[in-house]
């Protein structure tokens, strides 16, 4: 009796201390200078992203994320493991997310992030692209009769604090020598509902966030975007500097589906593409050319990237356009020889 | 023992401890060895701060409190102007900001609590169990759900500015606040201040001689009376003299919005009454179990010497109350103060959100714009806490 | 009567001469019965009477109202809130129900909330065996509580960690057995910290924060009160600096400035962090509940131990603690229920407790109307309502029978 009592006290004993250790081992991640080999090590990729903006990043009840934020992680993760859902998503705050992309928390940082030139130059990020070329606007109810921000003078807006959008805000009313009140709340969702609730005239963020709260609002036909755009917002994924071939790796993840949607290839053509004699689709799917090696990857990274996520069009409409509930035009992110911005260099 | 040795049989030697486990020996080791690990700890977690501080680009000095801020705030007791100010002037607001909410609340919890504990001990069943309702419910839930509450409820049923409700005297309520007319001094009203502080020192000096008064003959003043007259009539009486010199500015709707006039936001509303209701709850327990520590001889006593009610509880009953209730009460004061930084999550400009919020993101000055917001908390609570022992010695000299 | 009678032998004019006794009074209307008591308690006075009806009037005004909406107009279930739209329509019950789930899990994996469930369960139990005032072997409970439990909760919330799973493979190797292999390669997988959510991370942060706090608060209320001047100095530090700051600066400092002062790779996870802020919050807090129960052991106590020969570690272990820490049991209590309304802030660091969970809910386009505002709240308020107000139920009456135990 005695043995045994002391034995079990043994046993729990030792599976404490592993216990304990497992909680340590847990905590503390590798640390090799190459980002691309700790992913693979991993098993996983961790992609910071918004805490929930419809259309960039939103999880549902059951915390399966889609946007076109979080279509970029599953482009990136499906070049590397081949599959879209190998990625341990990280939602963070205005606050928090340099910081977490700094520190090697994230790999990946595609959080609706505007491309400043302090935020490369002081924080040592870098800007991988832009998946979304956004400026600033102003939200109000139809039934103020207001048709441009310049007769916004004398009005309360309400705005999420600690963003360049507060700045923006202050920099516009000043210059243009009009009076305002700022209402800033510590979260993005405390600002749309003191808004809604009446407490301000207007709400001002990005144009994209402003599409993607309207559907938050109790009646989203009686609020109208003001035409305005009082800033230039190039919103897109950002790495930590010091690692270019990872750098390279999501700067051309995101290329390969502009370039992609440019050469007409799909999700759901992708297959037939690839018996494609364009040299240009043969170089971007991998039949043609080894252009994954130098990135670290197969040489149809490409290809897995467009079967398993789409190409740029595709991702856009799905979650910001018209089959999504935003109904957000194309506008500044049409392809370059639609009329937009979007360009993408050749793959060769 | 070699008692013979030394001569004296009645003394005798303890045995000898070696130092190294003598008490004091082990005691200092451990001390030494603790504050060694103390040293250690800090050393290293500067060391890191300072090695991390710089691979992340994170500012190290406080250069960023005489920068331009770049952002506006709606509630400001000292001009702020998003242009001219700096963002040490926006740390000058958020700490105005906190310290007009928590000394309004006090006053307002200070008030309601002691009603409420005196009402949870009325013999009126109804009122009794009403109070009893009120303090359990506020007490077990938490005071963040209370705030959004109130900031709903209290925004909600408000018009917009364009159907504001009217008030006699050009006061108007919106869902963007409430509006009243603003005096404005001309010259000659700073008379009006000097005659105040002298109507104030005079009714000290008409207490000091009332009370030497009744040590010396049975005749009593009217204390309170004659200092009422004084601080109400001497200001009247100079205001009058100097041409009422004031004019007040009436708030008018022009635009979105009333302009002009004093205005009092609906946040700043809303974070007082969540955080008055919320307190005057705990405040009136601490009442209640003050009212009943004292024994029920006293009151009785009170009315055998023929002291009405009122006296009775004014005179016997509360002063040995306060005994009992002015260290939790303490406790509640600052408890209030810390509670009003939740004024993050409804808006309300407050060191916290201004300075740890807005100024933290702006800067990314993480360390020190914490540690300053932290130092200050730290000195409010200080302050109150040395000023209530005070005032608690005062009370607890009177015992004897 | 003698000096009446004198008085009227001196021949003055008398005043007033009682000759036969005054009638009775009459019997007071009721002392016993409902009047009886309503006479007593609520119409005593004119001032009582007058107050008595306001608060009539004024549940009278209010009552009907409210319950109208809570139960009456309240939609009970619905596909969306279509039904909770239309005008005068009560509470939205509909889109707790479609939200409950959501509400207690966050966003836990649907098919492995068991694990969260048995986590409960086991604590729930624990908790029990502790507070239940007779049950036996409290110290094998109080071990398991502070040290099997917290360890075994980690690895079935987050998944059982490398070295354990190494260690199963091993096993399975050692004794070739295809089931354990399969075991060690399946069982229980990783849901990382940003799928937890709703009531279940609120209990946690709550019960974080007492587990780490008894322990580190004992310590640092014995580090207070001893006379070596190292740890006194360094327990008042900190006790007082902590107390003096509000939460959300402690949780600002957690989330932004820990990072920075650890090494990189120690680098806590992000619901880590508001943890970590949380435990050292309540210990400081538990450590002044401690230190009331050790004022409050009679100093005998004391001098008995010493005059046993005890050495100190010894007399706090044996003699002082168990005295001190039956003491307390009602202001720990009281602590794990200010530390649960507490949890709630937790949100300002982007954590997502049940608050935040009711609070993000809402905002869902599906369901939004407006009412469900009001419901969540109401619905929230009432969880943290139930809770607290039970658990204080019971600090109060353990506080009875010590008081009670102790007048003997």
């Amino acid at each position: 009796m005695k043995v045994r009592a002391s034995s079990l006290g043994f046993a729990l004993a030792a599976a404490t201390t592993l216990g304990f250790m497992d909680l340590a081992a847990a905590q503390s991640g590798d640390k090799t200078s190459r980002t691309l080999e700790q992913v693979r090590a991993r098993g996983f990729l961790s992609c910071g992203t918004n805490t929930g903006l419809a259309g960039f990043a939103l999880p549902d009840d059951k915390g399966s994320w889609s946007g076109l934020d979080v279509d970029l992680c599953r482009a990136v993760s499906s070049a590397i493991f081949n599959d879209p859902n190998k990625i341990k998503f990280v939602p963070l705050t205005a606050k928090d997310r340099f910081t977490a992309l700094q520190s090697g928390e994230i790999d990946v940082l595609s959080r609706n992030g505007t491309w400043t030139q302090s935020r490369e130059a002081d924080l040592g990020l870098l800007w991988a692209g832009v998946n979304y070329y956004d400026g600033q606007g102003f939200m109000v109810r139809k039934k103020l009769n207001v048709s441009s921000a310049m007769e916004l003078s004398g009005a309360s807006v309400c705005v999420q604090q600690g963003t360049t959008t507060e700045l923006n805000l202050a920099d516009y009313f000043r210059s243009k020598n009009m009076k305002y009140e700022v209402v800033a709340f510590a979260t993005a969702n405390e600002a749309i509902k003191a808004y809604d609730s009446g407490r301000c005239d207007s709400y001002t963020t990005d144009q994209s966030g402003l599409y993607s709260e309207r559907v938050k609002l109790m009646n989203a036909d009686e609020h109208l975007v003001l035409p305005e755009v009082i800033s230039k917002e190039p919103l897109g994924p950002a790495v930590r500097q010091g690692d270019d071939q990872w750098f390279n790796l999501v700067k051309w993840s995101h290329f390969v589906m502009v370039n992609a949607e440019e050469l007409g290839v799909t999700k759901a053509n992708a297959d037939e593409r690839l018996k494609s004699t364009n040299p240009e689709i043969r170089r971007l799917l991998g039949v043609e050319g080894d252009f994954g090696k130098a990135l670290g990857l197969t040489a149809d990274w490409g290809f897995r990237i467009v079967k398993h996520v789409g190409n740029y069009g595709e991702s856009f409409n799905r979650n910001l356009g018209e089959g999504s509930p935003l109904k957000i035009k194309r506008g500044q992110n049409a392809l370059w020889n639609k009329g937009g911005l979007q360009y993408a260099p050749p793959v060769r | 023992m070699t008692s013979a040795s030394s001569g004296d049989a009645s003394r005798i030697q303890p045995p000898r401890t070696p130092f190294w486990r003598a008490d004091w020996a082990r005691g200092s080791l451990w001390q030494a060895l603790l504050l060694a690990a103390f040293v250690w700890l800090m050393w290293s977690a500067i060391d890191n701060a300072s090695v991390n501080m710089r691979a992340r680009g994170v500012p190290t000095d406080f250069g960023f409190w005489n920068r331009p801020a770049g952002f506006d705030i709606n509630q400001t007791l000292v001009p702020f102007t998003s242009s001219g100010s700096t963002y040490g002037r926006a740390f000058v607001v958020g700490l105005l900001n906190t310290l007009l909410v928590a000394f309004f609340g006090v006053i307002i919890a200070t008030l309601l609590g002691f009603l409420i504990g005196v009402a949870r001990l009325s013999r009126n069943w109804i009122i009794a169990r009403l109070a009893t309702i009120y303090v359990e419910v506020i007490r077990n839930t938490p005071l963040l759900l209370q705030l959004l509450f109130w900031y709903n409820a209290v925004l909600k049923p408000l018009p917009n500015p364009r159907q504001s409700v009217s008030l006699p005297g050009s006061v108007y309520l919106n869902n963007r606040g409430l509006f009243v007319p603003e005096p404005i001094f001309g010259a000659g009203s700073d008379w009006t201040l000097w005659a105040l502080g002298l109507a104030i020192i005079a009714s000290y000096v008409v207490k000091l001689y009332a009370a030497r008064l009744r040590i010396v003959s049975t005749k009593r003043i009217p204390v309170g009376m004659i200092a009422l007259g004084l601080v109400i009539g001497l200001p009247a009486l100079s205001f009058l003299i100097a041409g009422a010199p004031l004019t007040w500015s009436a708030p008018e709707l022009r635009g979105f919005n009333f302009q002009g006039g004093v205005r009092i936001y609906p946040e700043f509303v809303a974070l007082l009454l969540g955080l008055s209701l919320y307190t005057a709850a705990f405040i009136a327990e601490i009442v209640r179990a003050g009212v009943l520590s004292v024994s029920h001889g006293q009151s009785e006593a009170a009315s055998a010497l023929g002291l009405p009610r009122g006296r009775s509880l004014r005179l016997v009953v509360i002063p040995q109350a306060m005994r009992v209730i002015i260290p939790p009460l303490t406790n509640q004061y600052l408890n209030l103060t810390k509670n009003s930084s939740l004024a993050v999550f409804i808006g309300y400009p407050d060191l916290v959100q201004v300075f740890a919020g807005t100024v933290l993101n702006q800067t990314g000055a993480a360390v020190q714009v914490i540690s300053i917001t932290m130092a200050v908390y730290l000195v409010i609570s200080l302050v109150t806490s040395a000023g209530m022992n005070l005032y608690n010695r005062r009370m607890a000299l009177a015992e004897r | 009567m003698s000096d009446i009678t004198a008085a009227s032998n001196n021949g003055a004019p008398q005043a007033f001469v009682r000759t036969k006794a005054s009638p009775d009074l009459p019997p007071p209307l009721a002392v016993g019965g409902i009047i009886g008591w309503m006479r007593e308690n609520l119409f005593s006075s004119a001032l009582t009477s007058s107050l008595t009806l306001l608060s009539l009037l004024f549940l009278y005004w209010y009552t009907p109202d409210l319950v109208r909406w809570l139960f009456i107009d309240a939609i009970w279930s619905a596909p969306d809130g279509e039904a909770c739209r239309a005008p005068g329509a009560g509470a939205c019950w509909a889109y707790v129900n479609a939200k409950i789930e959501f509400f207690a899990y966050g966003s836990y994996p649907r098919d492995m909330v068991w694990r969260v469930d048995l986590t409960l369960v086991l604590g729930a139990c624990l908790a029990a065996w502790l507070l239940w005032p007779s049950a036996k072997r409290k110290a094998l409970a109080l071990v398991l509580f502070l040290v099997v439990y917290p360890i075994l909760a980690f690895h079935l919330l987050h998944g059982l960690g490398p070295m354990l799973r190494g260690a199963m493979r091993g096993l399975a190797d050692l004794f070739g057995s295809k089931a354990l292999a399969d075991m060690a390669a399946s069982a229980l997988p990783v849901v990382g910290t940003n799928l937890w959510g709703g009531v279940f991370v609120s209990l946690l942060v709550a019960t974080v924060g007492i587990v780490v706090s008894l322990p580190l608060g004992v310590l640092l209320a014995l580090g207070r009160r001893s006379k070596a001047p190292v740890s006194r100095f360094l327990c008042v530090m900190l006790i007082e600096i902590v107390r003096g700051v509000p939460l959300i600066t402690v949780l600002f400092m957690a989330n932004t400035m820990l990072p920075l002062f650890v090494p990189e790779q120690w680098s806590p996870d992000r619901l880590m962090r508001p943890l970590i802020g949380v435990a050292l919050f309540s210990s400081v807090y538990m450590a002044e509940v401690v230190r009331g129960g050790l004022q409050a052991v009679p100093k005998g106590q004391f001098e008995g131990a010493m005059a046993l020969g005890l050495n100190w570690w010894a007399m706090m272990r044996l003699i002082i603690l168990p005295q001190a820490l039956t003491i307390v049991i009602p202001g720990v209590v009281n602590s794990f229920i200010a530390l649960f309304k507490d949890t709630t802030l937790v949100a300002i660091v982007g954590i997502f407790d049940f608050l935040r969970a009711v609070d993000t809910a809402r905002l869902d386009p599906v369901w939004a109307g407006p009412t469900i505002s009001a419901t969540g709240y109401v619905f929230a308020a009432t969880f943290y309502f139930v809770f607290c107000f039970g658990m204080s139920r019971y600090s109060m009456m353990m506080e009875q029978r010590l008081t009670r135990g102790r007048s003997h």
